[in-house]
């Protein structure tokens, strides 16, 4: 009797424990879809992993199951093989450095050009008047309305694709950096003139270590849209990237190999924002976010 | 304790004369005469401060009290140097502030902490501007602040690791620690919970208590104003300008325990009664 009980006991104990537990995972459901919250980065991890299975999933039912023709979507397994071939017999690594070095050039020398001019415009009233529109103007300008211009002014070398590249960030970068000093708190200014720096200094103590880590994210967004360029600063008589190689095999009717092609940008392109994130989290420890 | 000299600002003068001729003898101390500010909206010129008068004896504890846009922040603003009175002046010592420098520190409301500097150097950051000390002399002084608003072992957390009442005895530190003549408090303490609040006044009515010096205070919170303030200064509502000047005739050194003393309450009552009909006058404008 006493034995049976005790089971009894542990039955319901057990029950209760399921009923909390299952209660503390509806709690967490709904705490989840809460506007503005957050989840464990073990569920983000997850949940970002099945998003990418469920494009895999789709793209392979439509090629086996699914009836598309393989001349508009290439299988997912002609895929790989063009991709191994390439890497292997076409020496696709060489493709992709060209065009991480065509774009970090060109990304390099809007930035090293872009920041000042920004810092400048988000300090000084008068700068802001004087180089603000004219950026905000030429932020506009389609970076592919530059192919002939380009080719006519500085030929088809290396400098006429960097300078696509420039075209599609520098505007950006210069706009981005002035809004990233203007949001720095008047009252952190304020407060700085009260503790003896002067309005000679307060830009290089106050303004500009505050928006370094706002820099470094505006660097990473422009970054982002300068490799997207790549296509068009290579249309300009390329003859080898990654770039040059999509517009190849579109000629030629390659799908597979365009998707390996597009792939490729995005994974790079990943990359180098993971690497941002990175370098921020580690230069700037004391950053609120 | 002299503070800074202005070497910038116009000579020392005994006489403050206005556009009328007028003639102010003036004093040691902050002198507001006849200090009005408009301010330029949409809807035309806002009258924010009528003609406001006050002398500030050197080191005295001034509490302004007065409703919510009453422009008693204003102001202290102008004190400050931060912005210039539209007619009259705001002097110091006999010259005239025209902005803001190290000789009037500041803490404002909002938290205003160099975020990428860690405490130590927060408290440091002024000390080190002014190059009036040695680093020795400079570590000497920030552990004195450290110790004296209680961070004691905290000196190595960044500004994102500090709770909000942490955050405003980091500044305060920061400010006192170059030694400003004028302290100015724009409601230090109005983001802080109830609790806090209280730790914090009498923190910084022990810190004034030990070495006074010449503290402005804008506050709405009664209490406060009266456990702090040598003279507490009720404003009108808008247009801003003094109703009431009252001498807090309590006994120093104070300590919480006056809150509940029939003196204390009197005051109170007495600020009370004249804020409420302020705030009265507030709500018959509007409606």
């Amino acid at each position: 009797m006493e034995s049976m009980a005790i089971v009894a006991n542990k039955k319901r104990v057990n029950e209760e424990v399921n009923v909390i537990q299952e209660s503390q995972k509806r709690k967490y459901l709904s705490d989840a879809f809460t506007p503005k919250g957050t989840i464990k980065s073990r569920s983000y991890i997850t949940i970002s992993v099945v998003s990418f299975l469920l494009i895999f999933l789709v793209w392979w039912y439509e090629c086996n199951l699914g009836g598309v023709n393989s001349m508009f979507l290439p299988s997912v397994a002609s895929t790989f093989e063009s991709a191994k071939h390439m890497f292997l017999k076409e020496n696709f690594l060489f493709d992709i450095w060209m065009s991480v070095q065509r774009v970090l050039l060109g990304f390099a020398i809007s930035a090293v050009v872009g920041i000042p001019l920004g810092l400048l415009i988000g300090t000084y009233a008068p700068v802001a008047a004087f180089l603000e529109p004219l950026f905000s103007f030429f932020r506009y300008l389609p970076a592919s309305a530059f192919i002939q211009l380009f080719i006519l002014w500085i030929g088809i070398g290396e400098s006429s694709k960097v300078a696509i590249i420039i075209v599609g960030s520098l505007a950006q970068i210069i706009l981005m950096v002035a809004t990233n000093v203007r949001n720095v708190s008047i009252s952190l200014v304020e407060v700085s003139y009260t503790l003896g720096v002067t309005r000679g200094s307060v830009f290089w103590k106050v303004l500009l270590p505050k928006c370094m880590p706002d820099i470094v994210d505006t660097l990473r967004m422009v970054l982002g849209w300068a490799w997207t360029y790549i296509i068009v600063a290579e249309m300009v008589g390329a003859s080898e990237g990654v770039g040059f190689m999509i517009t190849q095999a579109g000629r030629q009717f390659m799908i597979s190999k365009i998707f390996v092609g597009i792939i490729t940008i995005g994974i790079i392109g990943l990359a180098l924002d993971m690497m941002c994130m990175f370098f921020k989290k580690i230069l700037f420890p004391w950053n609120e976010d | 304790m002299a503070g800074y000299d202005h070497i910038d600002s116009p000579k020392e003068v005994d006489y403050y004369v206005d556009d009328k001729g007028n003639y102010y003898k003036l004093h040691n101390g902050v002198d507001i005469i006849n200090v009005t500010k408009q301010f330029e909206t949409k809807d035309g010129m806002v009258q924010a401060l009528n003609p406001v008068s006050l002398h500030i004896r050197d080191k005295e504890f001034v509490a302004i009290l007065g409703t919510s846009g009453c422009g008693k922040s204003t102001l202290l603003r102008m004190i400050g140097g931060f912005d210039q009175p539209t007619t009259g002046s705001v002097m110091f010592h006999k010259k005239e502030i025209h902005r803001p420098s190290a000789y009037i520190g500041m803490v404002f409301q909002s938290y205003t902490l160099f975020p990428w500097l860690n405490v130590h150097d927060n408290i440091a950051f002024g000390l080190r501007q002014l190059k009036k000390h040695t680093p020795s002399e400079i570590n000497d002084i920030v552990h004195e602040y450290t110790e004296l608003v209680g961070l004691k072992g905290f000196e190595k957390k960044y500004p994102k690791n500090l709770s909000g009442g942490m955050k405003q005895r980091v500044a305060i530190a920061r400010a006192l620690a170059t030694d400003p003549s004028v302290l100015l408090l724009d409601e230090p303490f109005g983001a802080l919970d109830m609790q806090t609040r209280e730790v914090m006044q009498e923190l910084l009515l022990n810190v004034w208590q030990r070495s006074p010096k010449t503290i402005v205070m804008v506050t709405h919170d009664i209490d406060e104003a009266i456990l702090l303030a040598d003279r507490v200064v009720v404003m009108t509502s808008r247009p801003g300008n003094i109703k009431e000047i009252i001498d807090v005739n309590l006994e120093r050194p104070r300590n919480w325990k006056i809150r509940n003393t029939e003196e204390f309450l009197k005051y109170r009552e007495r600020c009370s009664e004249l804020i409420r009909q302020e705030s009265m006058k507030l709500i018959q404008t509007a409606s």
